[in-house]
């Protein structure tokens, strides 16, 4: 069709078959051109994220990143088979994390491989060197991925643009700076090449690309929880399509294969598993799914059918399919209503009701990136950005094809989801990129020809030996926009498959003589010109400043630049943690706040309580309520737990502003929602949080307030926090039960088990300790018991199925998570626990089985 | 009025055979496939509604399998339809290739899924 369209169009304008090798020439003069400068994007986007290696060191960053790198490490070291069956006893004390079953694993196992070819090929990185550059690489195919994308909705000019701004683009640069070694770092190239992928099969309904484009999302699930956002887009896009009338057999092809494929493979993804059938985040595509093959034979039968008889068959079909229809429909809400959240889940619920999550779920509405963004927050993260979009969306609606409507539905809903969280501000730069690519090549499309218009003379020049230069120069320029637009019209023109010749051509003249109109004065095309040059050159600069001031820091070194303009590292954090690593013993527990739980297991190796995987929030409400209770109530449930050691973070003294006191009320929320004898406004003097002379006692008498300003007055004598900007309410006090062991600037680690003052205070903890025990056993008998029904109910069950993959899933982790638990609590005394469990299988007999054979399995 | 309907869906039935009866005898082989496939995938999803849907993969690979494959069938004659003009330029070589790839992937995944 594009081929007939361009003859016809050469056979009008009357070329010669010389223009036309001149015009192949510049084409694969063009083709180079673009490959080189897709190089040179590639190498931008690697290179303006290494300004934290420049500035700091090879690190990697935050919370999350050092539990992927743990992971990482664990995936090299003990192959992928070990990685799938890890449980992690480092975590979560005293219940243990199955790690193979709730990771996200595509970025592990992509720096895995990647780390695993590099050393086949005698490249002897090491795995933190390729896991501090994993981001940096995939944010170059991120911009590449851009790229095929926009070129798909808009030809070359526009995806070349779009590549350029994404790659530089600040919000995504604040995830996949050197270092920043997280999901999303992956997940966005994945993302964004899974939307290509789709509107390469819907433009050329090819099932090779289908299966790729199930592939892509394969990987996208992987990686990231995000890819809720695509099955749910791509379902909403095929039914605008359908609703609007632009139904195509393509369509078909590029959604219904997707959709089984594509829930099969995310079905093999163990952290997705049933999910991927089971809950409502993926209930839309399957409805879709059915839809659009109630639409496909619709219109096959009516391509079959005269017009009468399919108004025949219309009515025929409707009064019997609505029936049909509402009964489906009331069978599937049915089911849907019976769960109890109604089959979202937590985080999903709270994209879709902004306040669900602040109204039931503190855990998640602690988080900083999970709050909505402020305004100023657009402008930093996506900078000139903002202004471009709506041009785009225009540009988009100019001809209006399937793949420009796709990109509109993108840019509408990521709009809507980044103002709902921050984080997923991530998911709209992509989106915001590809807009304002669109409208800058249309601008400079529109502008540059305007001015080749009014100077004749200079582009007759290029054509020597022409005669009526004027308006030779005008047809060739026209003949160059419309090669320009070939890409952006051949959708329109695809879709209307069903005209004859003619109309395409008239439409093609008719759109010639539009763009002949389109033309404007010469100044103020140059000024334009000369504005949006300017525009660009602000948003590189913004981004470079962004890259190489805002996002950079690792948060784990801290730098301060003192009066003098001598800078200050801080590296209280990494000294901290290696304290631990060399000074307690292997097995020793710490309790810290759940932000420093995967730095602690992965810098310090040492078991943690809590650590970032929220996923137990009463085993975090528990820390919670220890941090805001009194020192005594505080240690009796850190015995409990086994602590040896507690992390508090402190910055009072150097003004840091993200420290435990700052966080401090979310631990009383969070502790207060499960234990309700911990309540806000004990801690709140009118309602202001305060910890000066005004603060409510509990306040002063909390193990946190305790624990960060003990001994803090003999730092100054006025014990002012620079941070709170205040003196502290009460200065002079003594640790009862905790010991301080070592103190830095920012981190506190605080030793109990030892109260100091008062030999009563010794007996009645030693009484406590016996009365401890005596608890212990109770609880070690009570879960003996569970677990001889559990082991009972799975030889059962391992007799019924004998390869039942769900039996394995599920009863596997129970069983594990049991033994770790009954080991805990025994202390691993192995002689106390036979002797526990032999009196528990009299009177549990469990069958064919010897409780040697149990403890050997595990103890 | 009763009769007028049962002769317009006498009329509509004899439309439909004759528009079906011209169609090539490689597409009916397909439409044949399609048939079989989506009819295997319901007597799985019955036999699950009677016995209970324990090994659920199973299940769930069993009745994706057939979806997918009529769904891919489907694809396929859209494709090599020569009444579909969208796919005047389309081999049906290449498009059977792509079937043939399509469901290498599915049938990889299904083995993988089954447990």
């Amino acid at each position: 069709m594009l081929e007939e369209d361009t003859r016809i169009l050469s056979m009008a304008d009357g070329e010669s078959s010389r223009e036309a090798t001149a015009r192949t020439l510049r084409n694969a003069f063009g083709n180079v051109f673009s490959f080189f400068i897709l190089l040179l994007i590639g190498i931008l986007a690697f290179s303006i994220r290494l300004f934290s290696v420049i500035k700091y060191e090879s690190v990697i960053h935050e919370f999350d990143p050092y539990f992927n790198y743990r992971v990482t490490q664990f995936l090299t070291k003990n192959g992928i088979y070990d990685f799938w069956n890890w449980f992690d006893d480092r975590t979560w004390y005293p219940l243990g994390r199955v790690i193979g079953g709730t990771v996200y694993p595509g970025l592990t196992l992509t720096a895995g491989t990647l780390w695993w070819l590099l050393n086949s090929l005698n490249i002897p990185l090491s795995v933190e060197t390729v896991c501090v550059f994993t981001a940096p690489i995939f944010s170059a195919f991120a911009s590449w991925a851009t790229y095929l994308l926009t070129k798909e909705v808009k030809g070359t000019g526009a995806g070349l643009t779009a590549a350029v701004l994404l790659a530089m683009v600040p919000s995504y640069i604040s995830r996949s700076v050197a270092g920043s070694y997280d999901n999303e770092a992956v997940a966005i190239f994945a993302l964004i090449f899974t939307f290509y992928l789709y509107i390469k099969t819907l433009n050329t309904g090819s099932l090779f690309y289908a299966t790729l484009n199930a592939l892509a999302y394969f990987y996208m699930v992987c990686s990231w929880g995000g890819y809720t956002f695509i099955i749910n887009l791509i379902p909403m896009h095929v039914l605008l399509c359908i609703v609007t009338g632009r139904y195509s057999s393509r369509l078909y092809i590029a959604y219904a294969p997707l959709v089984v494929l594509g829930t099969l493979l995310a079905a093999l993804v163990p952290v997705v598993g049933f999910n991927a059938v089971m809950t409502s985040e993926h209930f839309a595509s399957f409805l879709v799914f059915i839809i659009i093959h109630v639409v496909a034979l619709v219109y096959h039968v009516k391509g079959n059918l005269s017009p009468r008889m399919f108004k025949v068959a219309v009515t025929l079909v409707v009064s019997v399919g609505l029936v049909v229809c509402c009964a489906m429909i009331a069978v599937l809400i049915a089911l849907v209503a019976s769960s109890p959240t109604k089959g979202w889940s937590g985080r999903s619920l709270s994209l879709l009701d902004p306040t669900y999550a602040s109204k039931y779920i503190p855990i998640i509405a602690s988080v900083s990136e999970h709050q909505p963004p402020t305004w100023p927050s657009y402008f930093m993260d996506i900078n000139v950005l903002a202004f471009l979009v709506p041009a785009g969306i225009i540009a988009c609606f100019l001809p209006l094809s399937d793949a420009s409507s796709f990109v509109v539905l993108y840019i509408v809903t990521s709009v809507y989801f980044s103002g709902v969280m921050v984080r997923l501000m991530l998911v709209f730069a992509p989106a915001a990129c590809i807009m304002s690519g669109i409208a800058l090549s249309e601008a400079f499309n529109v502008l540059t020809r305007s001015i080749k218009f009014q100077l004749p003379g200079s582009s007759g020049i290029s054509q020597s030996g022409d005669t009526s230069m004027n308006t030779e120069g005008e047809q060739n320029d026209i003949a160059k926009i419309e090669k320009m637009d070939e890409t952006a019209k051949e959708r329109p023109s695809k879709k209307n498959k069903r005209k004859e010749k003619e109309p395409v051509v008239k439409a093609s003249i008719r759109f010639r003589i539009e763009r002949r109109l389109l033309v404007l004065p010469l100044e103020a095309s140059v000024i334009a010109i000369i504005l949006l040059v300017l525009l660009g050159a602000f948003y590189v600069v913004h981004c470079v400043w962004a890259a190489a001031e805002a996002y950079s820091a690792p948060s784990i070194v801290l730098t301060t630049y003192s009066r003098e303009g001598g800078l200050h590292v801080f590296d209280d954090f990494r000294e901290g943690y290696a304290w631990l690593s060399h000074n307690t013993e292997v097995d020793d527990k710490v309790a810290s706040w759940w932000d420093y739980g995967y730095q602690t297991t992965a810098m310090a190796n040492r078991t943690v309580i809590v650590d970032n995987n929220t996923w137990n929030n009463t085993h975090i409400a528990t820390v919670g309520t220890a941090m805001s209770s009194p020192e005594k109530a505080a240690w009796e449930i850190f015995n409990s737990l086994d602590v040896k050691y507690v992390l508090v973070v402190f910055g009072g003294l150097v003004g840091y502003p993200s420290d435990d006191i700052n966080k401090f009320l979310w631990m009383v929320r969070i502790g207060g929602g499960v234990f309700p004898h911990i309540k806000e406004p004990d801690y709140l003097r009118d309602g202001q949080y305060r910890i000066d002379s005004q603060a409510t006692p509990t306040m002063l008498n909390c193990l946190m307030y305790k624990l960060s300003y003990y001994r803090f007055v003999e730092t100054d004598g006025k014990a002012f926090d620079r941070v709170r900007q205040t003196e502290i309410g009460k200065k002079y006090f003594k640790l009862t039960h905790f010991e301080e062991v070592r103190i830095w600037v920012l981190v506190i680690l605080g030793i109990h088990n030892s109260p100091l003052d008062g030999s009563h205070l010794q007996i009645e903890t030693s009484k406590e300790q016996d009365s401890r025990e005596d608890q212990k056993i109770k609880i070690g008998e009570h879960e003996g018991l569970i677990f001889a029904r559990k082991k009972q109910a799975q030889l059962l069950a391992q007799k019924e199925v004998e390869q039942g993959r769900e039996t394995r899933g599920t009863s596997e982790i129970n069983y594990r998570l049991m033994c770790s638990s009954v080991c805990n609590s025994y202390n691993h005394n192995q002689e106390a626990f036979e002797r526990d469990l032999a009196g528990i299988f009299d009177h549990y007999p469990v069958k064919g089985n010897s409780v040697e054979g149990l403890c050997s399995l595990h103890v | 009025m009763a009769r007028t309907t049962s002769s317009d869906a006498q009329a509509l039935f004899h439309s439909l055979r004759s528009a079906y009866t011209s169609t090539p005898t490689s597409l009916k082989i397909i439409d044949l496939y399609v048939c079989f496939a989506v009819f295997t995938a319901i007597i799985q999803v019955v036999y699950m509604a009677v016995v209970g849907s324990f090994p659920f993969n199973s299940f769930l690979s069993g009745v994706l399998s057939c979806v997918g494959t009529a769904v891919l069938a489907v694809c396929l004659r859209i494709q090599v339809n020569k009444e579909n003009k969208e796919f005047k330029d389309l081999a049906p070589e290449r498009a059977f290739a792509d079937f043939v790839l399509c469901n290498l992937v599915l049938h990889l995944v299904i083995m993988n899924f089954l447990g």
